[in-house]
């Protein structure tokens, strides 16, 4: 059932002969196709761009009420490319190493590769948009290194990377929408995907200012509405970031890969209060000069400035010499919460570490400092009143990037013919750890380079009888989605959807965060379902579903949410190991680190929904290495 | 240091396009210093669900001041008094116990209310379709170090592209004028290299279609500068108007 469609020879040919291999369409074939693209971010927006421009016609649908405002707008750090414009020994062989190494090796090799392949192509176009990436003085890029990474392949304009690679796309879309190859559906939500003979054909889509619902049909429908961080409540994700398309597709036989291979990002302002309605990143970037440390006595409440050198503990120094405080997420996080489990966090609720930036100052001066991460700094004493040339930040790791996704073979494209997935949505490159500027590499790669090719080879070689909108799959489907907004609007029950929804981030959090163990997986599984159950008993849902209505659309996806969530706790409670994001806390090895298993879990875990009160099925990729060698990953 | 204190809205609501609308009074108490004002609207709209009644709609994605999605003008000011700041970025340590606030929507001829707190903005979206971008198609570009350009001026470009699209400057400006988002769209890309085959056609297709999306005339208040949440300068409202001229004067010629 799991085809990856790999092609063969050497890695480095695979995507140049593959390239060859996909069919093509004639170019005047290309108008009569009709593309659904759902997202408009770095994946969605590249890929609507991209397409028009080869002349297909298509209709590109997000959540915002502007394609520019999608998620990746709000990408700080940067983006990769093996560029070696540094000539400090990068190369499309080290990239795609990294990347395999920090996703604990749990990705597919011939994808990552590709990745780092294209990487080169992205920093090229963006820089033809016009997107005013850092330079140096004498005019050519700057880089800097980033999360992880010993070399410096990491280009960024200031703190707003993702800012300008979407305004990018975002400029390249409005494009194509003047001139009439791509309709923008803005403020529209997907609710869910029309199957037709076996083939993804089309979406039934809610207009959130009318209320009205929607049948969009076409030749082939991709997703890429980014990741589901969101299930936890806090993240750093933005407030409207959802599964409910991915979902939606998984209950029509999209395979769901990796679910519980979640990200939590070691540099965010730390939690200070039940209102909170997000957290915030500061850039990882921040750790190119900030040193991370906590007071070396348990419950020591003094000011930092008190606390003398000799009672500072650099925990991350002292235990990765080689790596410091650049070691990956994954291991900075769950070394801060090492720490404040052993009762040395800082701040008032002990639920911090220090990032402090007066050794930096004191060697490179408050203007060059400023300079790098001004922004950066203006935004955390906006935030926490506290001046960070001056105070050492505080920092705690928050909910960042979601590794799991669709599962898609080497085209992008699901297990179900003519359902593609880009950018976080899917399961793809990351493997169970995403390294820092890597996720805007992946959506502008999979959007700008991947799926003009992909999505023709497939065109080209399937038999696509006309359907029409009103077709009774999409009459169905529609009904559905329309009978599930009826019956939560008439609980009219006790509870806020919001209450709901911390409650279910609160269980997710506790039990299938940073660490995981059997116990509190199993008791977070009965949690959820009796939330589940409460919330369709008891949700309060003002309003009327005929107009806009945001309490209606966040109790959409919550209700998704808390479906989904168990799926999670079921993937996290199978595999029998730990590997990047994912740390069960009965494997790991004397030295508290991840203790991987490739010999049983060197797979891709992917899941078949079976019906609502079935376990769901589960397939998986077993994934070959044939140009890395396996190694415990050490950053000492 | 944290504190909580109340205050009184007075918040605009309006259900429809069509609908008069009006102030509707309620009030918010126990609000945390440290909240950021959409939160403060957040812990409102659970109260009122709670008693019954409808929340306030307004728009909020990001929550960090980057997606332009968030806007409100509190006590006559786009984004709220804090200079450079949007408003989910805003907190409520800026406010008093007792306070007062008129909250309502970014008000301009071209942007019509949805609902509420939300505006229909989409006609700044048609202003960049109108040639805010380099006509390149994905593939083919050269080398991304292939024509270095000055970091001046690469810096120039960036401070012109950091506008969020928001929004506030047409709220600001008592023309409603689009003077200063046009701008810095033309000022970005009329700077680079890349940009400047295109900069003239595209100061005049973008200035054009500004006036026919019932944006006003600009006559230097310079109320959006003040208001811009990104500070995005003035400047380029002259820079504007020499791409403007140039090309005015390149069909007078030709
Ligand atoms: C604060 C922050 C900082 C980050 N910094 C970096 C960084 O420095 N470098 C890096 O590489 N990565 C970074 N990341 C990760 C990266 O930004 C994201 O993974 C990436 O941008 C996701 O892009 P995307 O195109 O897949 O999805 P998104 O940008 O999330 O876009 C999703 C799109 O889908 C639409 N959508 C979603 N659901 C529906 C639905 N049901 N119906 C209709 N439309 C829908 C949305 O409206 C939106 O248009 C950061 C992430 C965060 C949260
Ligand atoms: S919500 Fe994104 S800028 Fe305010």
């Amino acid at each position: 059932m799991l085809e990856s469609r790999t092609p063969g020879g050497p890695l480095a040919d695979k995507w140049d002969r593959h390239q060859f291999e996909l069919k093509l369409v004639n170019p005047a074939n290309k108008r009569k196709f009709e593309i659904i693209v759902v997202g408009s971010g770095l994946g969605g927006g590249a890929a609507a761009a991209s397409l028009a421009e080869l002349g297909y016609n298509v209709k590109c649908f997000c959540i915002q009420d502007s394609p520019r405002r999608a998620h990746s707008i709000a990408a700080q750090g940067g983006i990769n490319a093996a560029k070696n414009y540094q000539n400090d020994g990068d190369s499309i062989w080290r990239l795609f190493y990294d990347t395999i190494k920090g996703g604990d090796f749990r990705a597919r090799e011939s994808n990552v590769y590709r990745l780092a392949q294209l990487s080169v192509n992205i920093i090229d176009q963006c820089v033809a948009q016009g997107v005013p990436f850092a330079r140096e003085y004498g005019g050519l890029l700057a880089n800097r290194s980033f999360g992880g990474a010993q070399v410096s392949r990491t280009f960024y304009a200031r703190g707003q990377t993702g800012q300008q690679l979407l305004l990018g796309a975002y400029s390249a879309l409005s494009r194509q929408i003047a001139i009439g190859k791509v309709t923008m559906f803005p403020r529209r939500e997907m609710l869910d995907l029309v199957m037709v003979n076996g083939q993804a054909r089309g979406i039934v889509a809610r207009n959130l200012i009318t209320g009205e619902m929607e049948n969009h049909a076409a030749d082939a429908v991709v997703l890429a509405t980014g990741g589901y961080g969101n299930v936890f409540f806090l993240s750093t994700n933005a407030m409207s970031s959802n599964v409910t398309a991915t979902y939606r597709a998984y209950k029509k036989g999209a395979l769901f890969g990796n679910p519980c291979f979640t990200q939590i990002h070691p540099t965010c302002i730390p939690v200070h209060g039940s209102y909170q309605s997000k957290l915030t990143l500061m850039s990882e970037s921040l750790r190119n000069d900030g040193r991370v440390w906590v007071p070396k006595t348990p419950g020591d409440t003094r000011a930092p400035d008190q606390i003398p050198e000799s009672e500072r503990d650099y925990y991350l120094e002292n235990k990765y010499p080689s790596f410091g405080n650049l070691v990956p997420r994954d291991v900075a996080s769950r070394n801060a919460k090492e720490q404040c489990d052993l009762g040395k966090g800082v701040g008032e609720t002990g639920l911090a570490v220090y990032l402090d930036f007066r050794d930096a100052i004191k060697r490179d001066g408050k203007d060059v400092i400023g300079q790098k991460y001004g922004n950066l700094f203006q935004m955390y004493e906006k935030i926490t009143a506290q001046n960070p040339y001056e105070i050492p930040m505080m920092i705690y790791p928050a909910v960042h990037y979601t590794m799991g996704g669709l599962w898609v073979d080497y085209n992008l494209m699901s297990n179900i013919p003519g359902l593609f997935v880009l950018g976080e949505a899917n399961f793809s490159d990351h493997g169970a750890n995403r390294l820092g500027a890597s996720a805007l590499m992946q959506g502008l790669a999979d959007g700008y380079f991947i799926i003009p090719y992909t999505i023709g080879g497939y065109l080209a070689g399937t038999s696509l009888p006309k359907i029409s909108s009103s077709a009774p799959e999409f009459q169905a489907a529609r009904k559905e989605a329309g009978s599930r907004i009826h019956k939560m609007m008439a609980i009219n029950g006790n509870r806020t959807v919001d209450d709901f929804h911390k409650q279910l981030g609160k269980i997710m959090w506790d039990y299938c965060g940073m660490s995981r163990n059997d116990e509190g997986l199993s008791k977070a599984r009965i949690m959820i379902q009796e939330l589940r159950s409460e919330f369709w008993k008891n949700v309060r849902v003002p309003g009327t579903d005929g107009d806009l209505n945001q309490s209606l659309e966040r109790a959409g996806r919550v209700a998704d949410f808390l479906e989904f969530s168990e799926l999670m706790i079921i993937d996290a409670l199978t595999r029998r190991e730990s590997c990047g994001g994912h740390f069960n806390e009965a494997f790991q090895t004397d030295e508290n680190e991840a203790r991987r298993d490739d010999e049983n879990f060197c797979h891709v875990s992917t899941w078949e929904y079976a019906g609502d009160a079935q376990e769901p099925v589960f397939h998986k990729e077993p994934l070959e290495f044939e140009n890395v060698h396996l190694t415990q990953r050490s950053y000492k | 240091m944290t504190k909580t204190i109340n205050i009184t809205l007075k918040i605009w609501r309006q259900k429809t396009a069509q609908d008069k609308g009006g102030f509707e009074t309620c009030h918010a108490s126990g609000i945390s210093t440290d909240m950021s004002f959409l939160e403060m609207l957040d812990v409102v709209n659970e109260q009122l669900t709670l008693d019954g009644k409808e929340p306030v709609s307004f728009d909020s994605d990001c929550r960090e001041g980057i997606c332009g999605q968030c806007g409100a003008v509190v006590n006559g000011r786009p984004h709220g008094p804090e200079k450079a700041t949007t408003l989910c970025q805003l907190h409520m340590r800026h406010f008093k116990d007792g306070d007062v606030l008129a909250i309502e929507p970014f008000r301009a001829k071209a942007f019509k209310v949805v609902r509420d707190l939300i505006v229909d903005r989409s006609p700044l979206d048609k202003l960049i379709q109108a040639g805010g971008y380099v006509s390149t198609n994905t593939g083919g570009a050269p080398d991304a170090n292939s024509v270095p350009i000055p970091k001046d001026i690469a810096d120039k470009a960036m401070d012109a592209a950091a506008c969020i699209g928001c929004g506030a400057c047409v709220a600001a400006c008592p023309n409603a004028a689009a003077m200063l988002f046009v701008s810095a769209k033309i000022s970005h890309l009329a700077l680079l290299p890349q940009g400047k085959p295109e900069a003239a056609k595209r100061a005049m297709s973008m200035v054009c279609t500004m006036d026919e999306l019932g944006f006003g005339n600009c006559t230097n208040e310079r109320e959006c500068e003040a208001e811009c949440p990104k500070e995005i300068s003035i400047v380029n409202i002259a820079r504007m108007n020499r791409e403007f001229f140039k090309s005015a004067f390149f069909s007078a010629v030709m």
